[in-house]
Order: C-alpha cells, then structure tokens, then sequence
C-alpha cells in the first residue's frame, strides 16, 4: 500500500514538475523574462530585428504580472529555471538575485559593450560585494515636473523656476479653480516619487555625498528643512490629496483639472497615449533661490541580464550583447520613450531629448539609489513618513530620524 | 495531499531559522529573524501595529457586522412581508470576490469623486478622504469587510434559528417574553452551534486578513501604515514591495510561522471553551 502511494506520489511530482516548470529554452531559443507586460509589442519588433541579424536565434517574450515578478523569478531561479535573459531592477532589487549566485557576471570579455555605458548606469547594475556588473542597463529616468501648457496659458501663467514663484504659480491657478498640483498621497511610491522631486533642488548638489560618507543624516537641518517646505504644498493639491492615488492624480492632470504633476519621465509615452492632443512640458523643479540648481532626481530602471543556469548562454549573451548597441539604443528610445543609457543613443523625440539635456543638472533618487539595498528600505522609511508628515501626524524633524533611526541598522556612516 | 500542505508549511519553518543571502537561503540562525520581528527595531513596531490593528479588525467585526447578522437573522426568522426577496439581498454581496467589492468600495469612498462624499454634500456635511485619513481608513476598511460578508453570519444564524422548535419560541411568547427576551436569552444559548462557527470564521479571517485591504488601501497599508495588518506585513516582508522594499524570506517566514501558531493557539483555545459552552447552554 505504502509503496503503491509513494509511486503515485513519484508520478504526480514528475507530472507536476513536467506541467509547472517554465522550461529553459532548447537550443537557438533564448526566452526573455520581464515585468513589462505593456511593451510586448515594441520588444517583438526589437527582437525581430535580432533575430534578422541572428539567424538560427529565436527570442520568445515572456511577461509576469508587475506585482509577482520578482517572487515568480526567485522561485523559478532557485530551482535552476527562470529566462536565459532577464529583466532586473537595478540597485537592490538587483543585488538580491546577484548576490544569490542566480545571474551570470558581465565584464569587458563576455560583453564588451558594457564601454558603451557610463559609471552611474553600471554602478547602479553591480554587486557591492564584489564589484561586478550583473545587468546590462536598459533606461535611465528622470523625476520632474509635468506642466500642462494650456491651463497655464488659459491662467496666464508662466512655469515656476524658484519655490516662490511655485507658490505664486499655485496661488493663482487655485483662484481661477485650478487644482495647481495633481498628486495625492494615497500611493505611498508615489508620496516618494513627488518628495524627491521637490526635495532634490532644495537639499542641494552636496547633499547626497554627505550622506554617504555619513557627514549628515536624514536628521540633517537641510534635509528637514526640505521637508518643511513641502507642507506648504498641501494647500495647492486636490481636495482630501491624502486619499488621492495614483491613477486619480494621472486623469486630473491628463483631463487638465490639475495644472501640474510630480513625476517621472516614464509617464511620457503613457500621458501621450492617453491623451494624444495634450500640450505637455517636463521641467527640473524649482530651485530654493534665483541662480541656484534646479535638479531633477535621475536613476536607473533595471537592465538585462544573464541566468547563471541558462541552458544557452551562448545566445543568450548575444542578444544582451546586441541590446548594447547603439543600434538597439536608437531604437529602443523611439519605441518605448524611455532615454536609453548607451552612449551616443540618438533621442529623436524632441520632449525626450528635453529630458536627456535636463539630465545634465541632475542628482541621484536618494532613496532608490543609495538606501534601497537592505531593510529596512530607505523607501520603505520615507513611504511611511512622508504620507503621515503630509497628513499632520508626524513632524518633518521627526520623518527624518526615523529614517535616520531605520537605515542606521546596517548604514555604516551613520552608525559613527 | 499531505506534500501538498505539509511541505509548504515545514519549508516556511525551516526558513525562518536561515538568513538569506539575496534570495538564497544561507546560514542557520537560530531564533534571530523571530527577535528581530519582536523586538527589534523597526519591525517590532511594524509586526504590533499590524497584530493591534487585527485585534480591532476581529473585535469590530465580531460586534458591528457580526450583531447585525444576528438581528438581520431574526427579522427575517419572523417571516416579515418580503423576507424571501431580503435574504437573497442580504446574501448578494457575499457572492462578489473581495477585488470586486474592494474596488466598488475604493470608487465610493473616493475624496473628489465618490458617491459617499456627494451624499454627505448633499446634506450640507463635509465629505473626507476616508480611505486616506488615518482616523478613518481602516474603519473603512471594516465597513466594507461588513458590508461584503454580513450575509454569511446571518445565513447562518437563520440557520440555526430555524432549527429551534416553534414551539419553544411559541411558549416564551406565551409567557410575555417580547423580541429583545426571545433574541437575548431563549434565541442567543440555543443557536451557541452557530455562533461557535462564526466566531472561528471571522476570527480565521481577520487574522489573516489580506485582499481588500491590499486592493484598497496598498500593500504598505497606507496611509503611513494606518491600514497595516499582519497579512499585508507577512506580504511585504516576504516577497518585497517592488516600489520599495526587498524579499525577505527569513523575516517573512518568521511572521508567517508566528501567525500559524497565534491563529492555531487561539483557535484551539476557544473552540475549547465555545463547545463547552454549547453543552452548558
């Protein structure tokens, strides 16, 4: 009887295995994992250009749910399966997967064109411990400020460059019943998303490389400070903004209800096809004062990368190699409206290439890019924060020592 | 079967003994991820904040959505004009999956848009962003969670009612009790097989609470963890909040197994007690 259910069990697990198990791919097929279910069609027409070039490679697209993702793709790599190529979030998100041994290291030899990408793109794309880059970075983005230019034109308004026209620009869209700024506080990413926007300029260029070598903390008077000033913008958001989300606070400015919105270059492509007729500027944030940066928050989507287990590393590394390219970053610009990090990348779109050029003054997302590598997150700290701080239960003073308080655990700098 | 159920539930203790390299397991660790959850700072706040607002969740349901379903049971026991048609009213929500209630209740409750705040509008009073003030989110959340399933407690509270003898009812009638008497002390000790039922449901559930809070208010239990219960902190801990967070295995396994044992505990605890007091009533 015993032996009769550990058979039946043998064959329900090898059934099981044999139906569940994403299979690596056979040979001249590499298969491509993403999160980014949305561009399915811009990838196909990327790939069939490979695979034109690449005759004997087929590539086969293969989306997840954004949400599951990276637990979809941790099991799936601890069993030894997942895509030969793989779509990684940079930084943390990155370093999880790398430092578990599951992605194929990248240097000079197995991709040479890692020497089309700048130190910030790879930095974002490497493995602290060890100093190698597991990922190839696919698009850098850049956190502003949206400006619907008939609303403004209709207010008889000009965009803000400092915090005091800011206020002034608010004050007068809200007497001609205007909500001057879209956003809301409901999405807690995206609570994070508008402090870095606002905060960036009025922390200054100095103030993240203080941070790392632990001369100030999230306690810092400049940083408090920032988030001061941000309480100031509550009167200028929409009505009960603590339960405005995401999507509310995109259809307020797409319909033109909201004059302006806190965001990220990645809603480009999504605002035009939502709106194609929509007459739409992306500028830095206003600076603290006349003649003082105005910097925008840049950092690193993800990349491409290499399963360590990959049945056809071969191809594999030839389609990451291909995505290195100029050729690939030409095309992926146009395609997705995203500003590809290969160097020498032609950005046609003439709203893009704006983005590109403001990239120039720009400052890292504190948050994402230096503190979003171990827990507590620094995005999880500020998240939390920031929602409450906005809402009048917590103090900007008191935002920033819990921040301070969470990252110090495993922060060495501030641990001094 | 047994694989099915066992292995999950061992591998999640066994990971809750292991620090993770990444999304590795790595090396044993002792009790650390489990002091970590509870005492160490910011978890312990984050793990007590969501287990009290559990407690909140399970006790306002118990009363609130749990003694309407009582009284909604006895209205339509007494057979009124139009009970058959109610009752399938009462029911309907509890047919919809929790997504679907949660995003018709999101729309709802919207600050500029919902329905709830033109109501209030309409009476002169002023609406709010209930679903994103911290005094009010999570009773919203309970409101809905009533709103969804009082029809179930109820079903089954009618059920039980219908299996008391009319002529039991019938005779308390007949000595003068009124209806507050039949549903406090002849109705309540007789339908104790239900109520038994009920409270371990309701208490399984808002223990484990996780869709509508998730669809409604976000897996960080916003705003600023008002909302945070332990389905969504297990969650987020475990497989990481892509907007923000990293997997965390160890911890999540380590909340995910002091869980099982507070639901399991409790739960054998007091159906101890509610089948004795079955017997004695």
């Amino acid at each position: 009887m015993l032996k009769r259910i550990g058979r039946r069990m043998l064959a329900a697990t090898i059934a099981a295995g044999v139906l569940f198990a994403p299979a690596l791919a056979q040979a001249g097929e590499v298969t491509f994992w993403t999160w980014r279910q949305e561009d399915r069609a811009a990838y196909a027409e990327l790939f069939a250009e490979f695979m034109k070039a690449n005759p004997g490679i087929t590539v086969k697209f293969e989306s997840f749910a954004v949400e599951q993702y990276a637990t979809v793709l941790s099991t799936a790599l601890a069993a030894g399966k997942g895509g030969d190529v793989i779509h990684t979030r940079a930084y943390g998100g990155l370093e999880q997967f790398a430092k578990a041994g599951y992605l194929l290291a990248l240097d000079n030899a197995n991709v040479p064109e890692l020497a089309n990408l700048g130190d910030d793109a790879k930095a974002s794309l490497t493995l602290r411990a060890d100093g190698k880059v597991y990922s190839y970075a696919f698009a850098s983005q850049t956190l502003g400020l949206y400006v619907n230019n008939e609303v403004f034109k209709r207010a008889g308004v000009t965009p803000p460059t400092t915090w005091a026209e800011l206020i002034a620009v608010s004050k007068t869209l809200k007497d001609k019943g205007v909500v001057p700024l879209a956003n809301g506080m409901a999405t807690a990413w995206m609570a994070e998303v508008f402090t870095s926007v606002f905060t960036n300029p009025l922390v200054g260029p100095e103030f993240s490389a203080d941070l790392l070598s632990g001369k100030a903390t999230f306690s810092d008077a400049r940083y408090v400070g920032a988030l001061t000033k941000l309480l100031e913008l509550r009167d200028y958001m929409p009505p009960g903004f603590t339960g405005i989300d995401y999507p509310t606070a995109q259809q307020l400015f797409l319909s033109g209800r909201a004059a302006m919105f806190a965001g990220g270059s990645f809603e480009i492509a999504n605002f035009r096809k939502q709106n194609p007729k929509l007459d739409m500027t992306f500028i830095a944030p206003p600076a603290p004062q006349v003649g003082a940066p105005r910097l925008v928050s840049k950092f690193f989507d993800g990349g491409y990368a290499v399963n360590a287990k990959s049945s056809n590393q071969a191809d594999a590394l030839k389609l990451v190699r291909w995505m290195g390219t100029k050729q690939f970053g030409d095309r992926f610009s146009a395609l997705l409206g995203n500003i590809s990090p290969i160097k020498g990348v032609t950005i046609a779109d003439p709203m893009l290439a704006e983005v590109a050029k403001l990239n120039e003054t720009s400052a890292p997302y504190i948050t994402a890019v230096y503190f979003r590598y171990d827990s507590p997150t620094g995005s999880e700290l500020l998240q939390a924060g920031i929602q409450k701080m906005m809402a009048g239960s917590m103090t900007p003073a008191e935002v920033g020592a819990s921040m301070t308080q969470g990252i110090t655990r495993y922060f060495k700098p501030f641990q001094k | 079967m047994s694989l099915f159920v066992a292995w999950p539930l061992l591998s999640a203790l066994r990971y809750a003994f292991f620090s993770f390299k990444g999304v590795a397991p790595d090396a044993f660790v002792g009790l650390a991820n489990f002091r970590d959850v509870l005492t160490s700072e910011p978890y312990a706040s984050w793990t007590w904040r969501a287990l009290w607002h559990n407690v909140i969740v399970f006790t306002s349901l118990m009363v609130v959505q749990n003694g309407l379903a009582y009284l909604i049971a006895f209205a339509l026991l007494k057979g009124l004009p139009g009970h058959r048609v109610h009752q399938v009213i009462v029911f309907l929500p509890v047919v919809l999956s929790a997504v679907i209630v949660g995003f018709l209740w999101k729309l709802f409750l919207h600050p500029m848009f919902g329905m709830v705040n033109a109501a209030l509008a309409l009476v002169g009073l002023p609406g709010r962003p209930w679903l994103g003030d911290e005094a009010t989110a999570l009773g919203s959340l309970i409101f809905t969670n009533a709103w969804h399933w009082v029809g179930f407690p109820a079903l089954i509270f009618l059920a039980g009612m219908q299996r008391i003898q009319k002529e039991t009812l019938e005779a308390a009638r007949i000595d003068g009790a009124n209806d507050r008497v039949l549903l406090t002390r002849i109705i309540w000790p007789l339908v104790a097989p239900a109520t038994t039922i009920i409270f371990t449901l309701t208490f399984i559930g808002s223990f484990n609470w996780f869709e509508l809070p998730y669809v409604m208010t976000g897996l960080n239990g916003s705003p600023g963890g008002a909302t945070d219960v332990l389905g969504l902190y297990f969650y987020r801990t475990a497989f990481g909040n892509t907007t923000s967070g990293l997997q965390d295995f160890g911890r999540g396994s380590a909340l995910a197994v002091l869980m099982f044992l507070f639901i399991a505990t409790t739960c054998a605890v007091a159906l101890r007690y509610l089948r004795r007091r079955e017997i004695q009533l």
